[in-house]
């Protein structure tokens, strides 16, 4: 069964997240409330909205990277293809096979290039041994994904805390493929980025999508405007406004989100 | 107009002028840079008296090929007195390499638990508790190698003497593992969180996370680690002393006693006459503990900074 016809024939969830009802706290303080989502299937959405509104916080909660801090209580349910990944049946190693993420800083580990995009890889597939070749072929296919190959394919030894901070960023998101997520969560991906990476990144994640469902924190507003189809706008906790990213930035129907992308707050 | 000028109230102006506190902190300075180079000036005045004291043996009696190679350390021999330390360095080689076996794995382990897995409350206490065991006085040690291991390690394996490598390894183990166990511990803390967080987000299990992430990361700590342990086994005097059985020795198995370098000196020295060449051969195994104790703490030092070699 070629591609097309399998896709033609089982078909595909609209939303690849969906959270009903999602409420959190850390401790005592309540980060969310209620937050009601859809994530369409396949495309980039952007979160946005000032510092302590909870972007990250859902973000987080999303590959369940939260639990880390030992203190989170959640409410409601996260769905991801239509599996609540907080059901008590869930294996967390499934879900994080299933939803990879990237971090506000970049944080390849520090072994070397190959062995970060193999990271991954290796952990999912305990079982066969893959031989030598089709781990370079693996390797191979990552970086070029991320435009990265020609500048390091003569270097594959050499660390992944060496390269510069794009280079860095764009192997984060390279580890990520070989382990075939169907969601990508990216936390600030290029806040550590000059202009120049930022645009880098920026192009690589818009070359991911369709393939992959893109859900991306942002701080800064024009980033969210340019390199994404739908966005969020969060506030207080709360989600306040869901819409195409055009329409939200031109005809927003809520007040705050009016204010907030005009500036005048945040 | 003058008058609101508040430029025109004073024009001179006393850059020159000190007060005591000037002096006070001069004064400080001083002795803080006096206490701060005392550690040089002893560690200078020490390999000094000792160089002195064995020098006039490293000059008339001292055969190279006698004091490395000979198991023979008989220098009350009238006739012909010995001064061989092979046996010596091999009672503190087999204590020092049989304590690392036992301390590397409890070490590392405690120190694994405590920095990765206990939180809040246990983990503080256990790290009290650590440091707490790290000040047992090694003479203490040196009791429950003779009393309580002495015993129980004739009973266990049915030998005559519980004295002997055995013993003294396991004891010199117990005594290296807190002091291992904290460097080792805050090897493990310096591993950046974005680490583990990477590594968990990639699918992987929290003992994934530790074995080829955090320790990976933390090896040269870890390395300086067993390396001070090392250290403070060749140099560790009072607990090798009673619980080694102290014959000098090669040994061939666990349960043969030895004798280690420290507590040869320790137990000689009081019975030697000032000056004599038995005095002098002490104070030349004295120089050799000095300069591999100080190469192993400064390899472990340098190692622990993340200088490496090469």
């Amino acid at each position: 069964m070629n591609a097309t016809a399998k896709a033609i024939s089982e078909p595909v969830a609209e939303f690849a997240i969906r959270t009903s009802k999602l409420n959190l706290w850390y401790g005592t303080f309540q980060a969310l409330f209620d937050v009601d989502l859809n994530i369409c299937n396949g495309m980039i959405t952007s979160l946005i909205g000032p510092s302590g509104c909870g972007k990250s916080t859902l973000l987080r909660s999303v590959n369940r990277i939260n639990e880390r801090l030992g203190y989170v209580r959640i409410e409601g349910n996260i769905e991801v293809m239509d599996k609540n990944i907080y059901d008590p049946d869930v294996e967390l190693v499934q879900v994080r096979k299933q939803i990879g993420m990237v971090f506000q800083r970049p944080n390849p580990l520090p072994i070397s290039i190959r062995d970060n995009i193999l990271f991954g890889h290796r952990i999912h597939n305990k079982g066969d041994k893959s031989s030598k070749s089709d781990q370079n072929e693996i390797v191979e296919s990552a970086l070029k994904q991320v435009l990265l190959l020609d500048k390091v394919k003569d270097r594959l030894n050499q660390r992944g805390t060496e390269l510069s901070l794009e280079e860095q960023q764009k192997l984060c998101i390279a580890r990520l493929l070989p382990v075939k997520p169907s969601v990508l969560l990216m936390d600030e991906p290029c806040s550590a980025l000059d202009p120049k990476g930022t645009a880098a990144v920026e192009e690589l994640i818009w070359e991911l999508r369709g393939e992959y469902t893109i859900l991306i924190v942002t701080h800064n507003m024009a980033q969210a405007r340019r390199a994404s189809e739908e966005c969020i706008f969060m506030l207080m906790g709360k989600v306040v406004e869901h819409q195409a990213t055009e329409d939200l930035f031109v005809t927003p129907e809520q007040k705050e989100t009016a204010d907030y992308i005009e500036g005048r707050y945040g | 107009m003058s008058a609101i000028n508040p430029l025109n109230r004073s024009m001179t102006t006393d850059f020159d002028s000190r007060n005591m506190d000037w002096y006070i902190d001069k004064f400080v300075q001083f002795i803080v840079f006096v206490a701060g180079i005392s550690a040089i000036i002893f560690i200078i005045g020490i390999f000094i008296f000792i160089t002195m004291e064995g020098f006039g043996f490293l000059l008339e009696d001292f055969s190279f090929r006698e004091f490395f190679l000979s198991p023979f350390w008989e220098p009350s021999d009238e006739d012909a007195p010995e001064y061989g330390i092979l046996a010596l360095v091999a009672g503190t080689a087999s204590v020092t390499g049989l304590a690392m076996v036992v301390a590397i794995p409890f070490s590392l382990g405690a120190a694994i638990f405590i920095g990765e897995f206990a939180s809040g409350k246990l983990r503080e206490y256990l790290k009290v508790l650590v440091e707490l065991l790290a000040a047992i006085p090694s003479v203490v040690w040196g009791f429950i190698g003779l009393s309580i291991m002495n015993p129980l390690i004739i009973d266990l394996f049915d030998v005559p003497v519980g004295l002997n490598v055995l013993n003294a390894g396991i004891i010199l183990g117990l005594m290296a593992a807190p002091i291992m166990t904290s460097i080792a511990e805050d090897a493990l803390k310096a591993v950046p969180d974005r680490y583990r967080e990477a590594a968990e987000a990639l699918g992987a299990t929290r003992w994934q996370v530790i074995f080829k992430t955090v320790l990976p990361a933390a090896k040269n700590g870890l390395l300086g680690a067993v390396l001070l342990g090392v250290g403070r086994g060749f140099g560790e005097t009072m607990a090798v002393l009673m619980a080694t059985g102290h014959a000098v020795n090669i040994p061939g198995s666990l349960f043969d006693p030895v004798r280690a370098l420290t507590a040869t000196i320790a137990a000689e020295l009081g019975e030697t006459a000032v000056g004599s060449p038995h005095y002098q051969a002490l104070f030349t195994i004295g120089i050799f503990l000095f300069i591999i104790t100080f190469i192993i703490n400064l390899t472990a030092d340098l190692i622990v900074r993340g200088i490496r070699k090469g």
